[in-house]
């Protein structure tokens, strides 16, 4: 049966990494984004490893008035369709303490658009009984930090709203993958300080599709993120608040 | 867009430099980038000395800039981004009844890399070298955005084939692709007794790719003893390619001291049976026979190793086989040694190719006596008009590249008029003044 991933974020190199596989893999691809010359290069490069279908639609987080148009595009696939969504922005805490206003556009780019377009799309996978949607969220919306707290509000906020829809499509046969990346080596965290255990954004994609066969609810990649997370979630906020991680 | 200060070094980690090191992960990102911060491009890090290296300078990390942008299975032309790999190309291609028509001994040496070092392969004496079979080419130069290919803009295109980066960025480009029968190599592996020998063989080959393994330690009447390859494309089914390995640390010195060495050599030579065999091997296995041990160049130890490779003209092959004589006599060379006989294909002005014998053989830089032959071995291919090949070198000078390389002076006119500031200068570069034409 065909299958089709609706990839948003896919100039990301996560969103790259997931396009590729999947394209390998035979499925078609809609690559959403706003660098629409780089999604078509990319689309091209999907084209040539195997994807019968992979063309590019503009998308804007911002721009709630382009999303219809995605959903009328996601309506017309056949088969099983899929949504992966690498969304996100996460300007330097600094900024944000400089501009408040900034809290706005990264609620917007990390949660509020990229769910107001799911949930648009989520009765199609309803209807189809069919699909899954991978969220990407992130290891920061797990607890607050003095050094990215308004992304990981984004981000847990994000998450929340993943579980809540899974709560919704699992009902109908579909499914969501919450997806908790810790680092991985992409434009976003090139050249910042204090990175480690870096992951190479294929892993990740591995990671995803392997948590989308198996139906996982929620995953951390690299899996040791799991474990790093629990001890962090577990300080008590008496001493967490006075810790600079 | 942020920089990472990156320290790093050629494959023969004999050099080294700290650069600020930026990795744009799209073209636009790219030609902001060229235009802002410019700086060299780097690709896989495979050449040897310090041609990819630029220290206390900026560097553009292409490896991010992968993509295949069209391919015509009928045709065989396929456009790519600068930073995709030849490995994973030819992996992809193979199945599909395409290579590139020019395959290095690492697949992981990038598009771009290869058009910049214009680099050969085991089927060069008929296939030229990789920049012939480049149609066009987009150069993001310091003064801008450029397509050059072999009629457009032709100056450009020569001088930017084995022009060591220093035209600028090479974001794209579209090859003429090689058919091929299949993704499996039909190998046929004979002893060679000795020099003579092996000479002769060479210049009667007929295959497609023929390539000649030396032991370098053998020395009186074995000297130049080895294996002679010869290679066809086939279709067929070999078992799968094993998976790779990793040297997980520097090895110490004794791993290739030269009883070792001497042993592994003539172990491996009697490997083959004396009247010969053909084997069918997986593509990568005959291109690419290091690539799956990651990071062999740690079997050096930390001192890293020397790779010596020149060619002489046809008519000096006794000048080479006195350079191996010095080589085998000193000791200190490695497992790694190989002859071949090159055609006349050239892709640029800068490109090392000329009709001839190749010799290229490893030393281990901490051996005593390396840097004492690698200097008398630099005198000789003077003296045999040969050439140093600019993608191996950490160690030669200045005087003797730009005479070994007749079209050097026009090349640096050209580079002048594209990259005026000298932005794209890598150290190689400097170490050898090849940006004064004077």
């Amino acid at each position: 049966m065909s299958e089709t991933w609706l990839i948003l974020g896919a100039s990301s190199a996560m969103g790259r990494a997931l396009a590729r596989s999947v394209s390998e893999g035979g499925a078609s691809v809609l690559l959403a984004g706003r660098d629409l010359d780089d999604l078509r290069t990319h689309a091209a490069d999907c084209t040539v490893r195997g994807a019968p279908i992979a063309e590019v639609i503009a998308f804007d987080a911002r721009d709630p008035s382009g999303f219809n148009k995605i959903v009328t595009r996601a309506k017309a696939t056949d088969g099983t369709l899929n949504i992966a969504c690498f969304v996100g922005s996460m300007p330097p805490q600094e900024a944000i303490d400089a501009d408040p206003g900034l809290i706005d556009g990264t609620v917007t780019d990390s949660f509020s658009g990229p769910a107001q377009l799911i949930q648009m799309l989520a009765p199609i996978l309803e209807d189809r009984g069919s699909g899954t949607v991978v969220g990407v969220g992130s290891v920061a919306g797990d607890r607050g930090r003095i050094g990215n707290y308004v992304y990981g509000a984004a981000k847990a906020g994000f998450h929340t709203y993943l579980s809540g829809l899974r709560n919704r499509l699992t009902r109908a046969g579909a499914h969501v993958v919450t997806v908790k990346p810790g680092f991985v080596d992409t434009a976003m965290t090139w050249g910042i300080e204090g990175m480690f255990l870096v992951a190479p954004p294929e892993k990740v994609a591995q990671d995803i599709l392997r948590a989308v066969k198996k139906r996982r609810n929620v995953i951390y990649t690299p899996f040791f993120w799991r474990y790093i997370m629990l001890i962090i979630r577990h300080i008590p906020e008496a001493i967490f608040k006075k810790m600079s991680i | 867009m942020r920089s990472k200060p990156i320290t790093y070094t050629g494959w023969g980690r004999v050099a080294i430099a700290t650069s600020d090191v930026y990795r744009p992960e799209r073209q636009t990102a790219l030609a902001a980038l060229v235009a802002d911060r410019p700086g060299p491009a780097l690709g896989g890090l495979r050449s040897y000395g310090d041609a990819c290296l630029n220290d206390e300078g900026t560097a553009i990390d292409m490896t991010r800039l992968d993509r295949v942008q069209s391919f015509d299975p009928e045709t065989g032309r396929i456009t790519v981004e600068g930073g995709v790999r030849l490995g994973d190309l030819s992996r992809w291609l193979a199945p599909r009844g395409w290579l590139p028509a020019v395959m290095p001994g690492t697949g992981f040496a990038t598009v771009g890399g290869a058009i910049a070092n214009d680099v050969h392969g085991k089927n060069h004496h008929n296939a030229g070298s990789f920049g012939q079979h480049v149609l066009e080419m987009d150069v993001i130069t310091p003064k801008g955005a450029k397509t050059t290919g072999p009629d457009k803009l032709p100056e450009l295109f020569k001088a930017t084939v084995g022009g060591m980066g220093q035209t600028g960025v090479i974001a794209r480009a579209t090859l003429q692709l090689k058919a091929v029968k299949g993704d499996v190599m039909m190998v046929t592996e004979r002893r060679v007794a000795n020099w003579d020998e092996h000479i002769a063989l060479l210049d009667a080959s007929q295959a497609t790719y023929t390539v000649g393994w030396i032991d370098a330690t053998a020395t009186g009447a074995s000297l130049g003893r080895g294996i002679l390859e010869e290679a066809e494309t086939g279709a067929g089914l070999v078992p799968p390619a094993k998976k790779a390995r990793r040297v997980p640390f520097d090895a110490p010195g004794f791993a290739l001291s030269p009883p070792v060495v001497r042993l592994f050599n003539a172990t491996y030579w009697r490997r083959v049976p004396a009247r010969g065999r053909t084997v069918v091997k997986p593509i990568t296995d005959f291109f690419f026979p290091l690539d799956k041990i990651h990071d062999w160049n740690r079997l050096y130890g930390k001192d890293g190793f020397h790779q010596f490779q020149c060619v002489v003209p046809l008519s000096e092959a006794d000048a080479l086989r006195e350079m191996l004589e010095k080589i085998a006599k000193a000791g200190s060379a490695s497992p790694l040694a190989v002859l071949k006989r090159m055609g006349p294909g050239r892709g640029g002005m800068m490109s090392f190719p000329m009709e001839g014998y190749t010799l290229a053989v490893d030393m281990p830089a901490a051996a005593a006596p390396t840097p004492g032959v690698m200097g008398e071995l630099m005198a000789m291919t003077r003296m045999a008009n040969g050439r140093i090949y600019l993608a191996k070198d950490a160690l030669s000078d200045g005087e003797f590249i730009r005479a070994m390389y007749p079209d050097h002076a026009k090349w640096a006119r050209i580079i002048a008029k594209h990259d005026p500031d000298g932005v794209m200068q890598t150290d190689l570069i400097r170490r050898l003044g090849l940006r004064s034409f004077s």
